[in-house]
């Protein structure tokens, strides 16, 4: 009897392999075709920056392909310097650079804070946190900016940074990987004599590693990409990063969009770069919140 | 000072030390800032002249049409965003999951990439694709179907399809992404009974990928309440500034610019931003006890 059920079900799944097989194929087919929409606007952008600005403006972004016009010109102009393309780039990765550096190392003694030890305060302290997660941050634009007037930070790089600094997402990630990472650590270690801080950057910090990966590349990307702060915070043009300055080559009149689609182009490069290199990273970072937040 | 040292490295002290630089950010990146926003909403300020005027911001807000349009843009966009940035990204991911696709890794990496641009190259692109020009994309696409070109940015129905293509174009892998990583969690033990009782894909989607991917939704639901309530750059950069044809681009934080930066009127902007505050917090709050969340269960 039981050799029987046992047989019918597995001629159930010969069945089924059957029609499954119909639904990779289909589903397979669905997938391909979502990446490629996906990646159209990605095609068009980078054929667009081989063609003539002026075409941009007279036909907007085209299908049409015309191999015979493709030229370099808006490469060679964007490497020729005689634009400011290059000092928002290298305004940009300095923000990124220093930016990335002081969250991580600041969200990681946080962290370390509120997962490490017992006290009183601890979970007011991790509310308080989770709070701050609970503002928008567009709300707290406006007083942040009068602020940052008033304390003399305005069109300075500290300015743009020193809000953001306590990443709630960040501090959240970190104590998120924190808490699966054996406590006994620090007892080892006080009993070898070491102090709270030398167990904190000795002990621990080699064995997060990972998460810093992580962390630096989502941190990374979101000051790379990011407008409406800075947007808000640098007045001089000598100062803009990448992001403001490709926005103000975005006319009406299109006399810079040579520029502009070799620039966007050129801009995401870095990043791309990254993602090949790191793709895990980027997806554990981003996903961390969602599985027990 | 031997003592104060002493102290400071003290297994007591030494938890508030690491978690100082938060606490310092909390008081002067949050709590001020959200004080100062919440006085001046009763606040007319002018440049050296401040002034309190009580509740004339809020009850002026209240007959100010370009605020409705605003909140209505606002949530209109949100809406579409959760119709169609929720359940589609839920069973992309439970495609992904399942053993009927190979190469898992390229179509992941392919749908996650237009979350790797900037608001502005996003922009710039979908600018260019929509443009109202006769030889642009969309133009020539629509013209296939024996259509007259339009000017995409320049009506509400279609400059909102642009707009929601473009959050769909970014956030649907990264919103497929963050289904993975629930799904992942879903003890594979389940599936397999499921099916010696004979249940179906469709059945064992209902009865148990459904409820075991709640948090995963909230998760999803929240963020997405508030990217949608909050849009603004995508706007921008659409219109190439805040200033779109009748308003129809107009969002809550556009207009909490365009009062607060571009007109300088802090205490009317302010009290523009605490509306959008309560208005997200209401939704969620709501949202959250639709769900549940607040019940004991979870102990």
């Amino acid at each position: 009897m039981e050799k029987v059920q046992k047989n019918s079900f597995e001629s159930k799944k010969m069945r089924m392999s059957t029609k499954n097989k119909i639904l990779s194929v289909l589903i397979t087919a669905f997938f391909t075709v979502l990446g490629i929409l996906v990646v159209f606007p990605f095609v068009t952008m980078v054929l667009a920056s081989f063609r003539p600005g002026q075409e941009l403006i007279r036909y907007g972004l085209s299908i049409k392909l015309n191999f015979g016009e493709m030229t370099f010109n808006n490469y060679t102009y964007l490497f020729s310097g005689v634009h400011s393309y290059f000092m928002w780039f290298r305004n940009s990765m300095v923000l990124t650079i220093v930016s990335v550096t002081l969250t991580l190392i600041i969200c990681y003694f946080v962290a370390y804070g509120l997962t490490m030890y017992n006290y009183r305060f601890k979970n007011l302290l991790f509310f308080l946190v989770i709070a701050t997660m609970m503002v928008p941050f567009e709300i707290l634009m406006l007083p942040l900016y009068q602020e940052m007037i008033d304390l003399k930070l305005i069109n300075t790089t500290a300015g743009v940074i020193l809000p953001g600094l306590c990443g709630a997402s960040t501090i959240f990630f970190f104590r998120q990987y924190m808490s699966g990472l054996p406590g006994e650590l620090l007892d080892a270690g006080r009993i070898d004599g070491a102090t709270e801080y030398g167990i904190c950057v000795r002990i621990m910090l080699p064995i997060t590693k990972p998460a810093f990966a992580a962390m630096a590349i989502l941190t990374g990307m979101g000051a790379w990409n990011s407008m409406l702060w800075p947007l808000l915070v640098y007045r001089d043009a000598d100062k803009f990063t990448l992001p403001i300055g490709l926005n103000t080559l975005l006319t009406p009149y299109g006399n810079n969009y040579d520029l502009l689609i070799a620039g966007s182009c050129f801009a995401i490069l870095p990043i791309f770069i990254l993602f090949l290199c790191f793709q895990n990273y980027f997806i554990d970072g981003m996903t961390a919140g969602a599985v027990k937040g | 000072m031997e003592k104060l040292k002493k102290l400071l490295y003290s297994q007591k002290a030494a938890p508030y030390i690491f978690v100082l630089p938060f606490i310092l950010s909390f008081a002067f990146f949050w709590i001020y800032p959200l004080f100062s926003t919440v006085k001046m909403s009763f606040q007319s300020i002018l440049p050296g002249e401040v002034e309190w005027i009580g509740l004339k911001n809020y009850s002026k807000l209240l007959k100010d049409t370009a605020f409705h349009t605003a909140i209505r843009n606002s949530f209109e966009y949100m809406i579409w965003t959760l119709v169609l940035l929720i359940p589609f990204p839920m069973i992309f991911a439970c495609f992904m999951d399942s053993r009927l696709i190979k190469m898992k890794g390229l179509y992941k990496a392919l749908l996650y990439l237009p979350a790797l641009t900037s608001v502005v190259v996003a922009g710039t692109i979908f600018r260019l694709m929509f443009s109202e020009l006769e030889g642009s994309q969309m133009n020539q696409l629509i013209s296939w179907f024996g259509f007259e070109p339009i000017k995409w940015l320049k009506m509400k129905v279609t400059s909102y399809f642009a707009l929601i293509t473009i959050a769909c174009w970014r956030w649907t892998g990264v919103n497929m992404l963050y289904f993975l990583a629930g799904l992942k969690n879903i003890d594979n033990g389940l599936y397999e009974s499921a099916e010696i009782d004979g249940a179906g894909g469709f059945k064992k989607f209902i009865y148990i990928t459904l409820p075991l991917l709640k948090p995963t939704t909230i998760y999803v639901l929240t963020i997405s309440v508030y990217a949608g309530l909050a849009m603004f750059l995508e706007s921008f950069m659409l219109w190439n500034g805040n200033a779109s044809p009748n308003n129809i681009g107009l969002t809550i934080v556009g207009y909490l610019y365009r009062r607060g930066i571009e007109k300088n009127q802090l205490g009317y902007a302010s009290a523009v931003g605490l509306v959008l505050l309560v208005i997200a917090l209401t939704i969620n709050v709501i949202q959250l006890i639709m769900n549940g969340t607040f019940k004991k269960e979870e102990k």
